[in-house]
């Protein structure tokens, strides 16, 4: 079978929560991924949503982070402080899910506002929502965004979400409990933090992409490992559960229902 | 007890011009008509309040009731930018408006100060981040007994808050299920609190799940169904995601949106109400 880019950064995505207890979950490709996981690699996965939805079973991809479609199929529905204060800063979320507007070399991020130069007014995002406390408190964190010298910037207009700060010991001296973000995962590759001075450094490139088309959709000079591999490429069993989630997805929300 | 009132008559008595108020719902139960209402009535430089702003906020404040905002999401859900916002804060239009801007966690927490009467919560979040440095509403403390470095946020304490219920009885006993969001904390932090719910019963059947709002600690109640649309009442009604789709265009252009809510809201059936 063929396959878009999409999909294979959608797949990559959710192979990478093999051995996940809990995922926090955002929404968008976030979301795509973790269900695709619950499905595929990961079947016991418990999702849960910012909305209070613990362990969601959702049968089509939720628009958004409160669809009813979450609370009627979760184990339990909590409050909204209860999910940011007992189970994320309680440390029982294994892995924090998150998308990014602007992403830097350490892996911070913005979804706040970005500088357009000059006498513009900065491009107001929606804002930083659950992200900033998933960042610091989930076990680990994976991060799924498409490559674009627009999105992955020498410097971000602002930091919303701390990745590794400005280096390796920031983690620590910011008190910051989480491991910290583990993959960034693309349209066109896998980049991982440096073990000793966390820069995101390229580590596995997708099918058909070469390393140039990477350091070109990079606004850094980007770090390339010694020994780089191809993803696996997705599996006719992966692309047939992702294509009929979302096709059914599509399905249900024609429906319009008032 | 609460009163029973209309729609109209809750919004005239209870929202005044310049008042801090919060229309909470956390994607579900949100109280779109209660803001449609206010802004039929021409309410200006309100504070809004909102974890989540997305379309009925969108509307308000593309509408000029709006002079300030405090949220921690501004969005349209899955789909993506509220335009409306977007060109209040970037270019001033209609008016000019302010944000203090948190994270969900420091919102929630902001929240449960104000329902525990507490000045300020405590949470570990906004560490490194730009976040503390661009309002005055997040501080660092120390704790007293380990001396770690904490967050302190201050607390919310609406002059209204306005929620969306599934029901309420003769009393104004007000039951609400489903994600169930911040609206306990935003509702007990309020001076006023005006409700609108899909119906009154006779008798409130128990449910565990549920949460239950007094009488006694609720100021009005106003029959409103389908108040909620194009967000939904779990058991009543359900999520419209084909509308949140189509207010993207809607909301793009100044022109478009004027005249949709002019045909909509300013215009529509609910001044009746």
């Amino acid at each position: 079978m063929s396959w878009s880019t999409d999909e294979m950064m959608t797949v990559a995505a959710s192979r990478a929560l093999v051995g996940a207890t809990t995922c926090f979950v955002g929404i968008g490709l976030p979301s795509t991924a973790a269900n695709l996981a619950r499905r595929t690699s990961n079947p016991g996965l418990v999702l849960i949503y910012e909305s209070g939805t613990i362990g969601a079973k959702p049968d089509v991809l939720p628009l958004s982070i409160g669809d009813g479609e979450l609370v009627e199929t979760a184990d339990t529905v909590v409050a909204v402080p209860e999910i940011f204060n007992y189970w994320l800063q309680g440390g029982r979320c294994d892995v924090g899910f998150l998308g990014a507007a602007q992403i830097d070399r350490f892996a911070n991020i913005n979804t706040t506002s970005i500088d357009r130069g000059g006498d513009r007014p900065s491009l107001r995002l929606p804002g930083a929502g659950g992200a900033p406390e998933i960042a610091a408190h989930a076990g680990s964190v994976l991060i799924v965004v498409r490559h674009s010298p627009r999105v992955f910037v020498e410097r971000l207009s602002f930091v919303t979400s701390v990745g590794f700060g400005s280096g390796p010991d920031d983690r620590k001296r910011l008190d910051l409990p989480g491991a910290g973000p583990r993959q960034v995962i693309t349209d066109l590759g896998t980049l991982e933090p440096d073990p000793e001075s966390c820069e995101l450094t390229l580590t596995a490139l997708h099918p058909g992409v070469a390393v140039d088309q990477v350091r070109d959709a990079t606004g850094w000079p980007l770090r390339v490992a010694d020994d780089v591999i191809t993803t696996e490429a997705p599996t006719d069993g992966e692309l047939a559960v992702l294509r009929d989630l979302q096709a059914r997805t599509k399905e249900a929300h024609r429906a319009r229902t008032d | 007890m609460a009163e029973l009132t209309t729609l109209r008559e809750g919004i005239a008595e209870l929202i005044h011009d310049g008042d801090t108020v919060a229309l909470e719902g956390f994607t579900h139960l949100i109280p779109t008509l209660a803001g449609h209402e206010i802004i039929r009535q021409a309410r200006r430089d309100l504070t809004l309040v909102r974890m989540t702003p997305d379309l009925v906020y969108d509307q308000m404040i593309g509408m000029g009731v709006a002079g300030k905002l405090v949220f921690s999401w501004g969005g349209n859900p899955g789909v993506g930018s509220l335009h409306r916002m977007r060109d209040a804060v970037e270019n001033g239009w209609p008016v000019p408006l302010k944000v203090d801007e948190h994270s969900h966690a420091g919102m929630a927490n902001r929240y449960v100060a104000g329902a525990s009467r507490l000045p300020f919560a405590v949470l570990r979040g906004y560490r490194g981040n730009d976040l503390a440095a661009s309002t005055d509403t997040i501080a660092t403390i120390t704790c007293p007994f380990t001396g770690d470095e904490l967050s302190a946020v201050r607390a919310i304490n609406p002059d209204v808050t306005v929620i969306h219920a599934q029901r309420a009885d003769h009393d104004g006993n007000v039951q609400l299920w489903g994600i169930v969001g911040v609206q306990k904390e935003a509702a007990l932090a309020a001076s006023r609190v005006l409700v609108t719910v899909e119906e009154i019963v006779d008798r409130i059947e128990p449910r565990s799940d549920a949460i239950l709002l007094p009488g006694w600690v609720v100021t009005a109640v106003a029959v409103v169904p389908g108040g909620a649309h194009p967000s939904y009442a779990l058991g009543y009604t359900t999520r419209d995601n084909a509308f949140y789709r189509e207010w993207d265009a809607i909301s793009r252009d100044r022109e478009t949106f004027t005249t949709w809510m002019t045909e909509h809201v300013l215009e529509s059936a609910g001044a009746g109400r």
